[in-house]
């Protein structure tokens, strides 16, 4: 058993919420995806399968609705209102994002299922919260991000180019993982209580939540931090951090060198790869190799000695960089115990000897394809509670009779 | 009202926003979080402890304003693992705990001789969760990360940027907010198992692993159809990578550095669009149609901007809007925490009290649960904050007693 085995979910198909419902059907949960007659817009999402369009072919699809069995229900009529309602009384979680009013105008909101069940969790994740009419007003990844102030930190030092808003609907990722953790919170508390409740998800609040430095430095000193290229926005310029190597791809360059053995380490890596010639500066990586005692950070900026070898430290990592390739600066860096990352592309992650030594790459079989395919893994690993992925996303409708038949039963 | 989670106690390791971030999240809906921290380096394992912002002009290690923001409602002891009373004293917090939490870098908690077999030793059905950037098996295991780090390696660097501009990547450590969600998630996920089974176990947790589940349909795209997100010219991730959307993008508005985010779905938003806007390119003919303006971003992008550039980034968001066109002001921190109804309304910028600095706002939930709800009273402890009350409650220590292993180096 698994943590969530025998914990049914009812998910009320809709983009937004849909990675939640994989957080908990990938550990176990019985998640009954509810579509309407037709189904889900988003299984007409590219990219396909070959390329080629269907409503099973989506891989948006795919990849948001592992582990799911997938039912038809007409909501808005009596019959499909008295099937929800039927399953609602078997149910643990209902996971929605519909428009605020739509369930208390069905007779189908927090108070109406938990009479059928006060042990039922209801989870609304909408983009502003439950009660805010800003939440019924069209809203995509990109409007959220925007306003919810991940894009403001994103970006280039050139401001006259638009800041940026990372691929991959974070903002719905977002507001998932907090539906996902709000609904873990009740089930803890579902124990003692043996009572549901109704929970307000704002993904607004979300990723308001999720700025890092961008909030509260504004909460403590009501500063504005500032966009800067591949690193921290910050109140003050910071020095660069991302390194074109020779490959052409990029690095990020971490924390540079702080320690006297790091700089021992650094400076007998470009000793070996013959580069000390071409840094005029690399004597002074041999003062901080032969420092006494940790530095005092306090002085960077102010005595010229130990200015000259930080600054130093930062010169030889950009022209190791500059001469190597990515992986080759990010495998040498790290070996010297420096915190440095390549620049992968997210296919390049997958295929690193790494994440496959890690089993991230899970097969997948397609029994109606007759095809078995590779799929992103686990996001954490519970040994006694595995995360799996117990079956590909349904196709429409797939599972009514199934489920429909079985309350019957 | 008792909090959610009021009848767990944590014994907790974490430092940053990766570790501190999930405990954070426990912390507020009443779990008891119990810091442990090194006195002899004054706690500087998390590093924000003394770190920038500052509420006013002080400075020092219980001042730092992103430590009291990770660190709400959280109890805070000192323990000197060097010495051989601190370690029977840890112990006897991991008997009484139900979770021992860490994002140190893979074997450290191990060299102290508190690895999860030890654990288990104390506390049979322990549950022990570790973060770490690449977590505690695999080739990488020794390697350093943060969270810029966690993010360049694992694609959302990468898949943040410009055409013909390096990456611009994540302005801040994403990874290290979502690394203590998965944290949390998994501290959460295991109590579960425990109270359904009665086993603990322990979590290892990579934060790259979580990073790299985050990239929607790209991943399959490269398994099943071959197709790399790496391309000669990199697409401007402002617009929709797959479904058809146009214009999809961030526009400049009027003023210095002030910009619109303009998502059209449909035929239906365009024409909407060109209700709002009335120039002449909003009915070319050319792109009428979505797969057609689609196919042609670059001018459209254009012409789109010709016209924010003339208009106040909140009236135009609010036009737009009116007719069904999703829009938003990219808003600052300071418009969003100050002026923003939809923050202010859901509570969500509580203020905590800190022992050292006063009244200070700090991040809250962005959730409510109708019967057991979050609540942040409690600033980031001080460095040994709570030794008396904490070895005073667990271990049944006199004020006296704690005083004098204060006195002895073990605090």
């Amino acid at each position: 058993m698994t943590a969530l085995t025998g914990i049914r979910v009812l998910e009320l198909a809709n983009e937004r919420i849909a990675f939640a419902g994989k957080l908990l059907a990938d550990m176990g949960a019985d998640v009954i995806l509810i579509e309407p007659p037709g189904g889900d817009p988003s299984r007409s999402y590219p990219p396909f399968l070959d390329d080629t369009p269907g409503p099973d072919r989506s891989l948006h699809w795919w990849h948001h609705h592992t582990s799911k069995r997938g039912i038809v229900l007409d909501l808005d009529s009596a019959e499909g209102r008295a099937d929800f309602c039927r399953l609602a009384a078997t149910a643990d979680v209902v996971l929605e994002s519909e428009p605020t009013t739509r369930l208390a105008t069905l007779g189908l909101d927090y108070p109406d299922l938990a009479r059928l069940r006060p042990e039922l969790i209801h989870v609304a994740v909408t983009p502003f919260g439950r009660k805010d009419p800003k939440s019924d007003h069209p809203a995509t990844d990109l409007t959220l991000m925007a306003g919810g102030g991940p894009v403001w930190s994103c970006g280039y030092d050139d401001h006259d180019l638009p800041p940026v808003r990372g691929l991959g609907d974070q903002g719905y990722n977002t507001g998932c993982h907090f539906a996902a953790m709000a609904t873990l919170t009740a089930l803890l508390q579902r124990f003692v209580s043996g009572q549901g409740q109704f929970i307000d998800v704002s993904i607004h609040a979300g990723l308001n939540v999720t700025t890092e430095g961008a909030s509260y430095t504004w909460l403590v000193q009501q500063k504005t931090v500032q966009r800067q290229t591949g690193r921290h926005a910050a109140t003050v310029p910071t020095g660069e951090t991302q390194v074109r190597c020779a490959d052409g791809r990029y690095v990020n360059t971490g924390v540079p060198p702080r320690f006297p053995k790091e700089f021992a380490r650094l400076d007998a890596w470009l000793k070996s790869l013959g580069l000390d010639a071409d840094l005029p500066e690399a004597v002074f990586l041999e003062m901080g190799a032969n420092w006494e005692g940790p530095f005092d950070l306090s002085l960077l900026g102010k005595d010229d000695t130990i200015t000259a070898i930080f600054a130093a430290g930062r010169e030889a990592l950009k022209l190791i960089a500059s001469r190597i390739a990515a992986y080759d600066f990010f495998m040498g860096c790290q070996q010297t115990g420096l915190p440095t990352g390549v620049i992968y592309a997210p296919e390049e992650a997958y295929e690193d000897p790494h994440f496959k030594a890690r089993g991230f790459q899970v097969e997948v079989r397609h029994e109606d394809l007759a095809r078995t395919f590779r799929y992103p893994g686990a996001p954490y690993a519970l040994p006694a509670s595995p995360w799996r992925i117990y079956r590909r996303a349904p196709t429409l409708g797939e599972h009514t009779a199934e489920v429909l038949d079985a309350l019957s039963r | 009202m008792t909090g959610a989670l009021a009848k767990y106690r944590i014994c907790d390791f974490t430092g940053q926003l990766a570790g501190a971030g999930a405990t954070k999240w426990l912390a507020a809906f009443g779990a008891e979080v119990i810091r442990i921290e090194d006195p002899v380096r004054q706690g500087r394992w998390d590093i924000l402890r003394g770190m920038e912002p500052f509420k006013d002009e002080r400075r020092g290690i219980d001042l730092g304003g992103a430590f009291n923001n990770h660190n709400t409602d959280k109890y805070g002891i000192t323990l000197n693992l060097r010495t051989a009373r601190a370690k029977e004293i840890l112990a006897e917090i991991v008997r009484q705990s139900d979770v021992v939490t860490e994002n140190f870098a893979a074997g450290v908690l191990e060299n102290w001789g508190f690895g999860y077999e030890a654990l288990q030793r104390i506390r049979p059905d322990i549950i022990y969760v570790s973060n770490c950037g690449f977590g505690h098996a695999g080739p990488y295991a020794r390697f350093k990360t943060w969270g810029p780090i966690v993010q360049a390696i694992a694609g959302l660097t990468f898949r943040s940027a410009l055409p013909g501009q390096p990456p611009a990547g994540w302005g801040y450590s994403y990874m290290d907010h979502t690394g203590g969600y998965y944290m949390a998630m998994a501290i959460m996920l295991a109590l579960i198992h425990r109270e359904r089974t009665g086993a603990g176990q322990w979590v290892d947790l990579a934060c790259t692993d979580s990073a790299l589940t985050l990239h929607g349909a790209a991943l399959l795209d490269w398994t099943v159809n071959g197709r790399a997100t790496r391309q000669e010219i990199q697409p401007s991730s402002n617009r929709s990578p797959y479904l058809p959307m146009a214009p999809h993008g961030i526009y400049p508005c009027a003023g210095t550095d002030e910009w619109i985010a303009i998502a059209c779905r449909s035929d239906v938003e365009w024409q909407a669009l060109g209700g709002v806007v009335n120039q002449p390119w909003c009915t070319d003919p050319g792109w009428i149609v979505l797969d057609a303006r689609f196919a042609d971003q670059d001018r459209l992008d254009h012409a789109v901007s010709t016209w924010t550039r003339t208009q106040d980034k909140f009236a135009a968001a609010s036009a737009l809007l009116a007719v069904g066109v999703p829009a938003a002001a990219v808003q600052q921190p300071g418009e969003r925490v100050d002026h923003d109804p939809s923050t202010a309304n859901f509570g969500l910028w509580p203020t905590v009290q800190h022992t050292a600095i006063g009244e200070l706002r700090v991040d809250g939930l962005p959730v409510h649960l109708s019967a057991t709800d979050w609540r942040m009273a409690r600033g980031a402890p001080c460095l040994g904050e709570h030794n008396e009350e904490i070895l005073g409650r667990l271990l049944g220590l006199a004020p006296e007693e704690v005083a004098q292993l204060h006195d002895e180096g073990v605090l």
